[in-house]
């Protein structure tokens, strides 16, 4: 099947896939990269994968094991049906129970979101894509199974395990971006269904994508980070980094841990720690050469700003939101400041806003925020010419649609770039696309996932960095800067510039906000961003 | 006949009001959920509404004086009332249908709100009824009419709108029967005002006898009487009918807006909501997940603070 011809297709060819994207219906990309013939496709599922785990489309993110009996399938379609009750109790979901009910009950399905969905848009309109999609699955089930109500109100529907199984693989083919419910003219957020569809899965039936729940928060709230790194390990893998940044800036770097009473509690998307190590080695220089007081903690979770409960899991989140606030309240800092990622920021600052309490309500922060106080305040000197090479920027969701962080990362560009040397993408700011990587998917890889996220999501976005850049030769030898202040979209970015081996045949290159600055710094040695390609 | 018709308009404008007040108080006493806010958030101050930004664009933004500006939601809210601005921004195709439909709705709701004020002023205040019957005579044929017209051109093209290869699918009995109903009504009541009462004497006299609770005849014979009350029946259990379905939106758009959309308010240490927030993690919870194992005794507290074990 191409794509399902109706809401009741989804529980059609049980096994099957009830969609497939082929690269030639795509709109092409602009140029180096407008052979559709030549665009990497997405790796076919194995037969083991297949025969496993239940199937939706081209991919598997969930990998929901199929059940061994008809018994075991009543039992899973019994927990969906209690837990989409549960959604509408007080108790249970005050946390999101006015939004919730708002959006079941008030949606006229009048398709107004379909066309703000990067996913349906990449997907060459595949039905299976439509925002609204899902939803309408949902509500049909929830007003004919939960409410008793005659489908000639709602709309009919079947539910069964098939249903059940694939309606949350289909949770997670969003990104939980909400440009739909920005687009809403009566205020309905599809987006948020996709989520509490996957609060179903996980809060009751124990099913949740391993990459977020097993190998993430779980993870995080045992060994301390969802990398695995224990107080120990992260420690050591700083001093390495203060180490290689001495190097790099010319002088010594050294990265304050367990400070009590420092103004200042800085939490790090641990990926960066292995991933970009040159991230926090630019905070360090910053922040010293700013003399703030500040400190990273060693506690369990509190070196890991990550929170990916706020994509699946209620209970989850508000643990791992309480293990950071306590670990600043143990060094009495004044203010928690989140380094540079999107998800950790709207977590702690504006999600857990109505979760923190008393003494564990410390203020929270972006450090974008903060970055742009210290070079206001001419603490730090910066040389735009050191960073002469063009600049587009990327607006992660969480920071800018979802908090209205908007104006300082562009001022601070202002100020560490040379005149002409920024250009916007189009749409930016909040009506900017997600890159793909949105609710978890940067960090889901299992099976053919990766192609998946990049081929569709993360293509609208690629498409938009080719667009951005679209003045400038495309070749390796121009080398061009996207900028993404945010651990999950630059490892989307990372991945989709790989994919399409976008720095060998474009010269395009990603990285984070604070490198800029301290590549602009005059007392650090040049070449602090090094091109090299990770 | 005259009775009934009397009697079920009234009912019907009473579950018109009992419904509509139900529905405020039902979203009103939701409990406080967690911030979910959506940029840009109209009543930031600052020159911030414009481009979508926040007060959390500060450093120690806490310590700062937020900048609210209800004009800034004006400014947002009466044109997207009206015109249904972001229908016309996001869906042009629809907007064409709809526009008309919503607009021609309002005009028909303040025709018939002017005769209901002009019947109970008229009815009370001496010398009145003159001045206030000429105002409805000019005016209200001109705007309920009109209203009239758009509002059955805007659902004819709805309805037509919903058989839609886009829409067809998402579309149940229930949705086109509403707007059936719309259609029926308008065209009666459009029926009405074109072939039996162009000044809207008799109507307007119907509804200051409903308002004052006087049922008197409506005068004539045949479709002269049969129409106004065919009309004023339909277009009562019309309103009787729209909150109790999911045309309420016109109530919960409102709360999805200011409740939900541009609630922004921090939560500050030592602040109102502390306490609020301390009930609601109070509560229990029975999430059944092997992680969470809630069982209706465990509370949402419990739950965030037990230890995992390593």
């Amino acid at each position: 099947m191409k794509e399902p011809r109706s809401v009741t297709d989804i529980a059609a060819n049980p096994g099957q896939p009830l969609a497939h994207i082929e690269t030639v219906e795509q709109v092409p990309l602009p140029p180096p990269f407008d052979d559709v013939d030549s665009e990497p496709g997405i790796t076919p599922l194995s037969e083991e994968a297949r025969a496993k785990y239940e199937v939706l489309d081209d991919t598997i993110a969930v990998s929901i094991a199929k059940p061994e009996s008809k018994e075991e399938e009543e039992r899973l379609v019994g927990l969906f049906l209690s837990g989409l009750e549960k959604l509408m109790h007080r108790e249970d979901n005050w946390t999101f129970l006015a939004p919730f009910e708002m959006s079941m009950e008030h949606c006229a399905r009048c398709q107004t979101c379909s066309e703000a969905c990067h996913i349906y848009e990449e997907s060459g309109h595949n039905e299976l894509y439509r925002p609204l999609y899902r939803s309408e699955i949902l509500r049909r089930i929830y007003f004919k199974y939960v409410k008793k109500e005659s489908p000639k109100v709602h709309g009919d529907i079947e539910l069964n395990w098939e249903v059940v199984a694939r309606l949350i693989e289909l949770s997670y083919r969003c990104n939980l971006c909400r440009r739909c419910a920005q687009t809403c003219p009566i205020g309905v957020d599809n987006g948020l269904l996709s989520r509490e569809i996957r609060k179903i899965a996980s809060q009751e039936m124990g099913i949740a994508a391993r990459e977020l729940h097993k190998d993430g928060s779980v993870l995080q709230l045992k060994a301390g980070s969802s990398t695995g790194m224990t107080p120990l390990v992260v420690k050591d893998n700083l001093e390495f980094i203060d180490e290689d940044t001495a190097e790099r800036v010319g002088f010594e770097v050294t990265t304050p841990w367990d400070v009590e009473g420092a103004d200042i509690l800085l939490i790090h998307n641990a990926g960066e720690i292995m991933s970009w190590p040159e991230n926090p080695g630019a905070f360090a220089v910053l922040f010293n050469a700013a003399g703030l007081s500040w400190t990273l903690s060693s506690e369990i979770a509190a070196y890991d700003a990550i929170n990916y409960g706020v994509w699946y899991d209620d209970i989850q989140f508000a643990r791992v939101a309480v293990k950071h606030a306590e670990a600043a309240r143990k060094l009495g800092v004044k203010r928690i400041v989140l380094g540079e990622c999107g998800h950790a920021h709207k977590a702690l600052t504006v999600i857990a806003d109505k979760v923190l309490t008393g003494d564990l309500n410390i203020p929270r922060e972006s450090a974008i925020t903060v970055m742009l106080e210290i070079l206001r305040s001419g603490k730090v000197e910066v040389d735009p010419s050191r960073n002469d090479f063009p600049v587009t920027l990327h607006d992660p969701c969480n920071m800018v649609r979802l908090m209205g962080i908007v104006s300082p990362q562009r001022e601070i560009l202002q100020q560490v770039l040379p005149p002409g040397r920024f250009r916007e993408m189009t749409p930016h700011g909040v009506d900017n696309y997600c890159c793909g990587g949105g609710s978890g998917f940067a960090i889901m890889s299992g099976h053919n996932f990766a192609d998946w996220r990049h081929h569709l999501p993360g293509r609208k976005k690629f498409r938009q960095i080719l667009e951005a850049f679209g003045d400038e030769p495309m070749d390796h030898d121009h080398p061009k800067y996207v900028c993404a202040p945010c651990s999950n979209c630059k490892g989307q970015i990372r991945d989709i510039l790989a994919y399409y081996d976008a720095w060998e045949k474009a010269g395009i290159y990603y990285g984070g906000l604070v490198e800029l600055i301290v590549n602009a710094m005059p007392q650090v040695q040049p070449g602090f961003i090094d091109w090299e390609w990770h | 006949m005259t009775a009934v018709v009397y009697v079920v308009t009234w009912i019907a404008l009473a579950v018109f009001v009992v419904a509509c007040l139900a529905r405020v108080v039902k979203w009103s006493r939701m409990p406080m959920h967690l911030r979910w806010e959506l940029y840009p958030v109209a009543h930031e101050g600052g020159g911030r509404a414009r481009y979508g930004g926040s007060y959390l664009e500060e450093s120690k933004w806490w310590t700062k004086p937020r900048k609210v500006s209800l004009l800034g939601e004006l400014k947002v809210m009466v044109p997207e009332i009206l015109f249904l601005v972001a229908l016309r921004e996001h869906n042009r195709k629809l907007w064409t249908r709809s526009f008309p439909f919503h607009f021609g709705l309002y005009l028909v709701a303040i025709a018939t709100m002017w005769m209901m004020f002009s019947g109970i002023v008229g009815a009370f205040v001496p010398g009145a009824a003159s001045i206030l019957g000429s105002i409805t005579t000019t005016a209200v044929p001109v705007v309920g009419g009109v209203g009239l017209v758009l509002g059955l051109v805007g659902a004819i093209g709805l309805l037509l709108r919903r058989s839609s290869r886009e829409l067809r699918d998402y579309t149940a009995p229930a949705d086109r029967f509403n707007l059936g109903f719309f259609i029926v009504a308008f065209t009666v009541a459009l029926a009405t005002f074109v072939i039996v009462d162009r000044d809207f004497a008799v109507v307007s006299a119907f509804v200051a006898n409903l308002v004052t609770f006087h049922m008197v005849a409506i005068p004539g014979s045949g479709l002269a009487a049969l129409l106004p009350m065919l009309s004023a029946v339909l277009l009562a259990l019309l309103a009787a009918y729209i909150p109790l379905t999911h045309m309420s939106h016109f109530i919960g758009k409102y709360f999805a807006y200011h409740a939900i959309r541009w609630k922004d308010e921090p939560n500050l240490q030592g602040g109102d909501e502390e306490k609020t927030i301390n009930e609601l993690l109070g509560q229990p919870i029975s999430w059944a997940a092997p992680h969470i194992q809630g069982g209706g005794t465990k509370t949402w507290l419990d739950a965030a603070t037990e230890e995992q074990k390593s």
